[in-house]
C-alpha cells in the first residue's frame, strides 16, 4: 500500500514516527516502533492488531498518559504532552463509570470540572445526549443497575457530550456479548451518521475493524509497526455478505497472518 | 461436511404462547412473607428470646448480687437515666470520645495526604502501621499517664492511638484499590492534585474508609470504657467506665449491668443507627457493597 506522508494539511491528528516504551517490573517493553499515521475530521479511524501488538498504548499516547520516546504527537498541529479534555476516552471496562454518581450525573461530570460550556447549557446537553443513547428512562440510576450494554452507552455518552475533538475508543465493546456489541457497532454507527465526530477505535476483531472503520490501520505484532493502511469506508451490515466484504477480510487476515515478520526474541507479550 | 443426521431432522420454528396462560411469572410477595423474611423483625425475636433467657435463669439463680434479673437492671436503668447519673456519665465518656475520634482523623488524613503523594510516604505510613496497629492501645495507658497525667489528655491520646492506624490502613489501601479507567478517567478531564482526590480518590475509596471509620469507632469506645475503669474519675466527673467501677466497689451488681448496657446500647445505636444511615446513602445505594 502507498503511505502518503501524513503532513496533509486537513490532518486533525498527526503519529509522527511515534516509538511507545514501558516499563514492567522486570521488563522494558517496545510496545511500538516508528508509527505514522494522521487521522482526519469525521474519520472512524479504527487500530487493528494482534493482542500485544501496543495498538492501547498508541491510544494512550494520543490521550496524553504517556509519552513517546522517540517522535511525537500532535492534535490540530499542537503538540500532546498531557491528557485533556479535547481527546474523551471510552475503556473497555465497565468500571470507567463514576459507581457514586447516577447516569445523569456522570453525564454532566466532565462538563462541570471542564467548564467548557456555560452552566445554564449543561444540563440540556447531558440530556440531549442521554437520550440519544436511548436511556432516557435510566437516567436517575446508579451504573450498578445497568446492563454491560447500557453502561458502555454512558461512557460514549459521557465522552461525546464534552464535544471532544477526537473520541478514543479502547476496545469499547470487547467485555460485551456477541450480540449487545452487535447492536452497539450499529448504535455507534448511527450516532456517528447524525453527530460525524471523529472517532480512533482500538480492537482486535478484523469483522469489528472494517464494519465501524472508515480507515482500518493494521499494526504488525510486538513490536506494533504499521503494515497498512486501508479504506473500508463502503464496507458495512448492508453488503457483510459481499464478496468485496469477503475479500477485504482476507486480505487483512493475510496482512496479520500471511508472512511472519521477523520475531525479536521477547515473546512477552504486553496485553495492554 | 457430507450428510450428517444432523441435516435428517426437519427444522422447526413455534410462535411464542401468550405469557398470560403460565401462572405466577411474577407477583408481590405478601405480607406474611415479607416479615418473616425482615432482618429487623428477625433481629428482635433473638433479642426477646435473650431477655427471656436472662430474666428466667436470674429468677432461677435467685442471687441478685451474682446474677440481677432484667427487671432490676432495667430499673436501676431508668432510675439512673432520670436522677441524670447515667446521662452525665455518658456525655463525660462521648465528649472524650469525639475528641480523640476527631484527632485520630485529622491526624490519619495528614498521613495518608502524604502516603499518598510519594512511595517514599506509603512506604513510611505502611511501616508505621504494621509496627503500631497491633499494639493494643489500652497497653499504652501507663505511658500516657506518665507523660499527661490524670485525665482527658491521657484518655484522648490512647483513643488517638486506636483510632489513627484502623483509618489510615484503611484509606490508604482503599486509595490504592481505585480502578485504574477511574484514575485515568480522572485525569482525562484534566483533574489533579486536591480536586482529583476529592472528586474521585476519596468517593472510589469510599466502602475501605468507611469500613475505617467504623473500626476506629469500635477500637475507641473500647479502649476508652477500659481506660476509664483504670483510673476512673477526673476533675469530679467520670465516664460510663468509672460508673460501671463505682458500682462494683459498692457490689451494686444491678448498676454494674445498666452500665454494661448502656455501653451496648450505645455501641449498637452508632453501629447500627448511624453507620447504618450513612451506609444506606452511599455504598449500598452505589452498589459498591451489598
Amino acid at each position: 500500500m502507498s503511505m502518503p506522508a501524513p503532513s496533509s494539511s486537513q490532518a486533525l491528528l498527526a503519529v509522527n514516527g511515534v516509538t511507545l516504551q514501558y516499563k514492567t517490573p522486570r521488563h522494558l517493553v517496545t510496545a511500538t516502533y516508528r508509527v505514522n499515521f494522521s487521522v482526519h475530521q469525521g474519520d472512524r479511524y479504527v487500530i487493528l492488531g494482534p493482542s500485544g501488538c501496543g495498538k492501547s498504548t498508541l491510544l494512550k499516547a494520543v490521550g496524553g498518559f504517556m509519552s513517546p520516546v522517540e517522535g511525537e504527537i500532535t492534535i490540530r498541529g499542537r503538540k500532546i504532552d498531557a491528557p485533556g479534555p479535547d481527546r474523551m476516552m471510552v475503556f473497555q471496562e465497565f468500571e470507567q463509570l463514576m459507581p457514586w454518581k447516577t447516569v445523569f450525573q456522570n453525564v454532566l461530570f466532565p462538563m462541570k470540572v471542564t467548564k467548557k460550556f456555560a452552566r445554564e447549557d449543561t444540563i440540556a446537553r447531558a440530556n440531549s445526549v442521554i437520550e440519544k443513547v436511548g436511556l432516557t428512562k435510566f437516567k436517575d440510576v446508579y451504573p450498578h443497575m445497568l446492563s454491560g450494554g447500557m453502561k458502555m452507552r454512558v461512557a460514549i455518552a459521557r465522552a461525546m457530550a464534552l464535544e471532544p475533538d477526537i473520541l478514543l475508543m479502547d476496545e469499547p465493546f470487547a467485555a460485551l456479548d456477541a450480540l449487545t456489541r452487535r447492536s452497539m457497532q450499529q448504535e455507534l454507527l448511527s450516532l456517528w451518521d447524525q453527530l460525524r465526530f471523529t472517532v480512533m477505535f482500538v480492537t482486535h476483531s478484523i469483522e469489528e475493524a472494517i464494519l465501524v472503520g472508515s480507515r482500518v490501520l493494521v499494526l504488525s505484532p510486538h513490536p506494533g509497526r504499521v503494515r497498512a493502511e486501508l479504506d473500508t469506508d463502503r464496507l458495512n451490515y448492508n453488503n457483510i455478505d459481499h464478496v468485496d466484504f469477503g475479500a477485504m477480510s482476507k486480505r487483512i487476515h493475510n496482512l496479520l497472518f500471511g508472512e511472519k515478520p521477523k520475531q525479536p526474541g521477547a515473546k512477552e507479550g504486553a496485553t495492554a | 461436511m457430507q450428510n450428517t443426521n444432523t441435516s435428517a431432522r426437519p427444522e422447526f420454528e413455534i410462535e411464542p404462547v401468550d405469557s398470560g396462560s403460565i401462572g405466577e411469572v411474577e407477583r408481590p410477595l405478601s405480607l406474611f412473607e415479607r416479615i418473616a423474611t425482615n432482618e429487623t423483625v428477625q433481629r428482635f425475636a433473638i433479642l426477646v428470646v435473650l431477655i427471656l433467657v436472662w430474666e428466667l435463669y436470674a429468677r432461677w439463680l435467685n442471687n441478685s448480687l451474682l446474677f440481677p434479673t432484667f427487671t432490676d437492671t432495667i430499673g436501676t436503668f431508668f432510675r439512673d437515666i432520670k436522677n441524670g447519673v447515667l446521662i452525665n456519665r455518658t456525655i463525660t465518656s462521648m465528649r472524650t470520645l469525639v475528641i480523640g475520634y476527631a484527632f485520630g482523623l485529622a491526624i490519619a488524613a495528614v498521613f495518608t495526604t502524604f502516603a499518598v503523594a510519594s512511595g517514599l510516604g506509603t512506604r513510611i505510613l505502611s511501616t508505621l502501621t504494621a509496627m503500631f496497629n497491633p499494639l493494643p492501645a489500652i497497653a499504652l495507658l501507663p505511658l500516657a499517664l506518665i507523660w499527661f497525667g490524670l485525665g482527658t489528655p491521657s484518655l484522648v491520646f490512647v483513643i488517638i492511638h486506636s483510632v489513627l492506624w484502623a483509618v489510615a490502613l484503611n484509606t490508604l489501601s482503599g486509595f490504592r484499590a481505585v480502578p485504574e479507567t477511574l484514575r485515568m478517567g480522572g485525569r482525562n478531564v484534566g483533574l489533579k492534585g486536591a480536586r482529583y482526590v476529592g472528586l474521585i480518590l476519596i468517593p472510589a475509596a469510599f466502602p475501605s474508609i468507611l469500613a475505617g471509620l467504623k473500626i476506629g469507632w469500635a477500637f475507641a469506645w473500647r479502649t476508652l470504657v477500659a481506660a476509664e475503669l483504670v483510673f476512673g474519675v477526673s476533675s469530679r466527673s467520670g465516664g460510663i467506665g468509672w460508673y460501671i467501677f463505682e458500682a462494683r466497689n459498692e457490689l451494686d451488681t444491678a448498676t454494674v449491668f445498666s452500665g454494661l448496657l448502656t455501653v451496648i446500647l450505645i455501641g449498637l445505636f452508632v453501629e447500627s443507627v448511624i453507620f447504618r444511615a450513612i451506609e444506606a446513602r452511599t455504598v449500598n445505594l452505589w452498589g459498591m457493597q451489598t
